[in-house]
């Protein structure tokens, strides 16, 4: 039977709502990075978890150069969210290149086999053991919310999730690069057509994806442990998140983050041993329904 | 059969018994290597029926593999049940399972497709992952009795080959037959397939339901193999794994993913013996057959040319 007396008090309750919006968030970074490159792209990037894991060890490593620095947080979250960024462009224009024009199931190998690769390089280099990062200072500490702590850092990657989003809106909304993704997102062909350097394009989309993952990571380690695991983790809830909310829309990607937040935190609480369960059910019951996902559109691409 | 096409398969089987016997007379660590690759081997055939030849790319076969593994392991350890009916009840409980998750799944196409059966094999996983006081939870079912005429290696060994042999055989046999002439048009091209009067969801269910027997057969000989069923099995990593073997050996011939399992199995245990980076050593193999090898290394033996997949049947 759930255990229902968390439901007297409101103050643990509304901690506990928190708790899944920050996981929202960091779900949404990670997710939107994979749906932007599915949207545009057309290839569904397993390798995305290692893209945040590897955003998580190197903030953690860029952050262990500046010890006792108080920038020494926001110059590892830069560098390491761009670092990331640099390694998705040698992904995109050395692997995926070669097989835009190969089957789907090919174009999903090479990142799988990515996944294997990252993952065993960051062993060697970091080695198998678990590793946390150190919040800074400015947010090291907690405030009182309903009686109860939270933790200031948790509060600032909940601002961090909406400027992102608002951010990405924006960018694909009111930019040039914006427009042509998403004419590219509904008709490869037609961008390449009337002149566009679709090439550089991909290239720039998963940097850009690849970035929104790395931030994920970079964020994720001071609060998270670090080990090698956390790649494979994390992708299944980023594929979860895709598929609630839609392949290819921001706005879904955002709402699936948030449901499967909510979902987590909630299910934990009441159903400790099953809520594991929830988030396959939700997903299985959404694709059976629609498909194309809550806020996506049923398109089938050519 | 023509007097020739006849000596051809008798010249076949000969040969085919006599490498089936050939671990009988290694030692016991290969020999059970051998037992593995079989067992693994009848996984990615059957796995097979569904890509190779429906073209429909499962993410969640490791499902049906967990089932078979833990029906017969759950029957053998926790009630009286005949060791025949353990056995058998792996694929018909596998198969059941695989019809019910197979309705729904074969209503999507592509990756649509792939996601469902990989939503439906992670709730297979986590119920055997927190199930505890059915399956053990994280701790696996350990401990499952085999009876005393099969615990002997050698015999064991046999065993399973003998089971491999006639399922396989029989699965040729299928595929062989319209039913088989029915995936591949469907395979090519679903919408031609319709309109000729294919009923193309219906056969494409069966081949799910097939394949997933197939796979709980292999999984119950797994649980007979490790003595016990473990989370793991039905995980989607065990997905990718079949995966791998079957794109390894070569999709488009019968017995291509056996020789993909083969060769993945030889090649961890010769490549774990030296590091303990086997996943950057399959990475490394996967990109090369991505890019060098497409189709699988069967294509290098049968001499095909070209990256595109070829329209004909499949070959033996």
């Amino acid at each position: 039977m759930p255990d229902l007396s968390a439901l007297a008090d409101p103050g643990f309750l509304a901690v506990q709502c928190l708790n899944g919006l920050t996981q929202a968030m960091f779900l949404f970074l990670i997710a939107s990075g994979l749906s932007l490159i599915f949207g545009v792209l057309g290839v569904l990037n397993f390798a995305h978890g290692s893209l945040y894991m590897l955003g998580a060890y190197l903030s953690y490593t860029i952050a262990s150069w500046f010890v006792g620095s108080p920038a020494a947080f926001w110059v590892a979250l830069i560098l390491g969210s761009i670092g990331v960024a640099l390694v998705g462009g040698i992904i995109e224009s050395v692997f995926l290149r070669p097989v835009y024009r190969r089957e789907e199931l090919d174009q999903l190998l090479v990142t799988y086999a990515l996944v294997l690769i990252i993952s065993d390089l960051v062993k060697l280099a970091w080695g198998a053991e678990n590793r946390s990062g150190s919040r800074p200072a400015l947010l090291a500490g907690s405030v009182v919310i309903a009686g109860r702590d939270f933790p200031t850092y948790n509060l600032f990657v909940l601002a961090v999730g909406p400027l992102v989003a608002l951010g990405l809106w924006l960018l694909l909304r009111r930019t040039q690069f914006g427009r042509l993704v998403r004419a590219a997102a509904n008709d490869r062909e037609m961008v390449g057509v009337v002149g566009v350097n679709v090439t550089g394009l991909f290239t720039g989309v998963f940097m850009l994806g690849a970035w929104l993952g790395g931030l994920g990571g970079g964020l994720a380690a001071p609060i998270g442990a670090i080990f090698p695991g956390m790649d494979v983790e994390i992708i299944v809830e980023s594929f979860i998140v895709v598929v609630v909310g839609g392949m290819g829309s921001l706005g879904g990607t955002l709402l699936g983050a948030l449901i499967i937040g909510q979902l987590n935190a909630f299910g934990i609480l009441f159903f400790p041993r099953f809520a594991i369960v929830f988030v396959y059910i939700l997903m299985a019951v959404v694709l059976v329904i629609r498909p194309w996902g809550l806020l996506g559109r049923p398109v089938t691409r050519g | 059969m023509s007097a020739a096409m006849e000596r051809r398969w008798v010249v076949r089987a000969v040969a085919g018994a006599a490498l089936l016997a050939v671990p009988l007379a290694l030692p016991q660590f290969y020999l059970l290597l051998s037992v593995e690759i079989l067992i693994m081997g009848l996984f990615a055939i059957g796995f097979n029926v569904l890509l190779g030849y429906a073209g429909m790319v499962s993410f969640g076969h490791a499902a049906f593999f967990g089932v078979g593994a833990y029906t017969c392991g759950l029957l053998l350890k926790k009630t009286e049940a005949p060791f025949v009916v353990a056995f058998l009840a792996a694929p018909v409980v596998a198969v059941v399972v695989a019809a019910v998750i197979g309705y729904f799944c074969v209503r999507l196409t592509r990756i649509y497709f792939s996601m469902l059966t990989l939503a439906f094999s992670q709730i297979v996983w986590a119920t055997a992952h927190k199930w505890y006081s059915l399956t053990g939870g994280d701790n696996g079912l350990v401990g499952v009795p085999v009876p005393a005429w099969l615990i002997g290696p050698r015999t064991f060994y046999g065993f399973v080959a003998g089971v491999s042999v006639i399922v396989v055989a029989v699965l040729w046999r299928i595929m062989q037959a319209p039913f088989g002439r029915t995936l591949l048009a469907i395979r090519e091209n679903a919408e031609r397939a319709e309109f000729v009067g294919i009923n193309v969801k219906r056969s494409q269910l069966t081949a799910f339901a097939l394949s997933g027997a197939v796979s709980g057969l292999a999984g119950g000989m797994f649980a007979l193999f490790t003595r016990g069923a473990f989370p793991e099995y039905a995980f989607w990593t065990k997905s990718a794994e079949v995966l791998l073997m079957t794109l390894l050996g070569g999709p488009h011939v019968f017995l291509g993913p056996a020789l993909g399992a083969g060769i993945l199995i030889v090649l961890n245990s010769v490549v774990t013996s030296y590091t303990e980076y086997w996943p950057i050593v399959l990475g490394i193999i996967l990109l090369a057959l991505i890019y060098v090898f497409p189709g699988g290394v069967t294509r290098i033996f049968l001499g095909w040319r070209g990256t595109g997949r070829p329209a004909g049947p499949t070959r033996a």
